[in-house]
């Protein structure tokens, strides 16, 4: 269980994290998600009392995490950035980290078989890939065997059989009953892992959620049509209280109308269609329109945003 | 895919903080910089040692040669090994903040302080282990090589010549606690380096400006004036007392530690 409290984190001028209050509940796979440099790396750092909040708390398991003596045993964590020194072998960086939270020997040799890691175990983590140096940040965050994992984009930099590798072993892990908190900016990703779903933008909370209400909420789906009359069709479409939004000069979504009446109304009036299709609004392109706002680097003319105009015409 | 368990740790403060000495240690001992450095450190001070020891008594006069101060010249390897230690002083801190290394220590060690009182502790143990060693090595190499009838020969049961060679050593891992401590509040590898050598070597150049009476009166105070006073065996004017010298040279570096001790708690990692 974690729980933020109006947490709030300033750099300089920039307000990273801004009153943001959340809870982590136990037994799930919960997906922090918010664009690039909405504030996720930050809170996370908050949360394992690596940076000081401006204001606000943060607890983990009740506690704040700076009371562990020996926090590898409560909390696991994989940081976004490297966080080994490159001149150490694995099974040394490993072995230094177990030393001072008093853990065997026996249990580095485990989570180095557990994250396949044990052949390369000697060598020296510096030359590790990042695929490999995910896995020594993930066998370094199981350690204590915590019941509680923290991780930032564990599946950034990784193949794709790494990415199974990962998504296979935080289901098992969150199976046993443990908490799982992992960040990304990639919603495709929470959707294959995740249960509840923490949504971020430029520090604040924009949704608290289960991955399940999250997607019903935004089931409006919407209705392509492609006619060479899509004017006068629009036009008609509108009078019967459809909303319409032109998204070329021939094609029209449009939603407030079914598939079906839509092709009835054009057979009825003699309308040529090329091309008509019913969408459902896909969890990505929900994600999106809720922090299309909120994103901080956005190229112009951004395509993805294509899904959401369709609900304002 | 099943999870092992972990028996854990019954809590036990003493045993709390052994552990983290051992997790420094393991980390001292696991990087190939201390390797390499402590070995700089050795083989620089026997080098020059038997360098010295082979031309020196050629060079001199037999009037120079009782002059001279033949103990702190067996030492003057000292000029390149407190270099080497130094180094590794700093790097002992910095590295975890260049590498990353620093959030997973203290993730697993959030008593910040503690953690940097485990690191100099191992630190300080290491350098005073090496450093003495590396001095004895270079005074019995000087007396080795010089020829048997040498007058520059001393023995360390001469006055001042144990505390000499002994004080040496304390001096090279003094001044990498100088280096760690400096390291721990620049935080950055070449700041601290900078530092730490700046702060040694370039304010006895600066004195040099200034006029004789204020070289005389504040002079002996510098860093590198107080901290040499150890291994000096023939007393010199407008010096320190050799214990008081290297307390005051004690006194920087632990001026420098206890910043690095002030701050770390204070600052985002």
């Amino acid at each position: 269980m974690i729980e933020a409290t109006g947490l709030s984190k300033r750099y300089g001028a920039t307000l990273a994290v801004d009153g943001l209050s959340f809870t982590v509940p136990p037994g799930q796979v919960t997906g922090f998600l918010g664009p690039n440099g909405a504030g996720k790396s930050t809170t996370m750092r908050l949360i394992l009392g690596l940076d000081a909040p401006t204001s606000g708390s943060v607890t983990v398991n009740g506690h704040p995490y700076a009371r562990y003596r020996r926090p590898l045993f409560e909390v696991g964590a994989l940081l976004e950035a490297k966080t080994f020194h490159g001149g150490r072998s694995a099974y040394n960086h490993l072995l230094c980290l177990a030393l001072s939270n008093g853990i065997s020997r026996a249990r580095v040799g485990t989570v180095l078989d557990l994250v396949g890691l044990t052949s390369v175990a000697r060598k020296r983590a510096g030359s590790f890939s990042l695929g490999m140096a995910q896995r020594l940040g993930l066998a370094a965050a199981l350690l204590g065997d915590p019941p509680v994992l923290i991780l930032d984009e564990p599946v950034n930099g990784l193949d794709p059989e790494g990415v199974l590798w990962i998504r296979t072993l935080l289901k098992s892990l969150a199976a046993e009953g443990r908490t799982v908190f992992l960040s990304s900016h990639l919603m495709s990703e929470m959707s294959m892992t995740a249960d509840r779903l923490i949504i971020i933008g430029r520090g604040r909370l924009i949704a608290q959620t289960t991955v399940k209400d999250f997607l019903n909420a935004g089931s409006g789906g919407f209705v392509r049509v492609r006619s060479p009359q899509a004017s006068a069709l629009a036009k008609l479409l509108a009078t019967r209280g459809a909303a319409v939004a032109r998204q070329a000069e021939d094609t029209l979504s449009i939603t407030g109308a079914t598939g079906e009446a839509i092709g009835e109304l054009a057979r009825v009036n003699g309308f040529t269609l090329a091309e008509l299709s019913t969408h459902q609004m896909s969890l990505e392109e929900r994600y999106m329109e809720l922090t299309r706002d909120s994103a901080d680097y956005r190229a112009a003319g951004d395509a993805l945003a294509q899904g959401p105009e369709v609900r304002q015409p | 895919m099943t999870v092992i368990a972990a028996p854990h740790a019954s809590y036990r403060p003493l045993s709390r903080f052994g552990d983290i000495v051992r997790s420094e240690f393991c980390k001292l001992r696991s990087v190939r910089s201390t390797f390499w450095t402590l070995l700089a450190a050795v083989v620089f001070n026997i080098a020059t040692a038997a360098l010295l020891a082979i031309f020196l008594p050629g060079q001199l006069s037999a009037s120079e040669k009782t002059a001279i101060d033949s103990t702190r010249v067996s030492l003057g390897g000292l000029h390149l090994s407190q270099i080497a230690i130094g180094l590794l002083g700093v790097l002992v801190i910095t590295s975890e903040y260049s590498t990353g290394m620093i959030r997973a220590t203290l993730a697993a060690v959030p008593q910040r302080r503690l953690m940097l009182t485990a690191k100099t502790l191992v630190f300080a143990a290491t350098a005073v282990a090496a450093g003495i060693a590396a001095c004895f090595a270079a005074y019995l190499v000087f007396q080795a090589f010089l020829p048997s009838s040498d007058s520059m020969r001393t023995s360390l049961s001469d006055p001042g010549v144990l505390r000499a060679v002994t004080g040496a050593g304390l001096y090279l891992a003094v001044l990498g606690l100088f280096g760690l401590g400096l390291g721990a509040v620049i935080r950055s590898s070449a700041g601290a380096i900078a530092a730490l050598f700046g702060v040694l070597f370039v304010p006895s150049l600066l004195m040099t400006l200034l006029p004789q009476s204020w070289q005389n009166t504040a002079g002996p105070y510098l860093p590198m004036e107080a901290g040499t006073t150890i291994f000096t065996v023939h007393h010199q004017a407008h010096t320190l007392q050799p214990w008081t010298g290297f307390g005051v040279f004690c006194l920087y570096a632990a001026a420098a530690l206890a910043a690095g001790f002030a701050l770390i708690s204070h600052r985002d990692a």
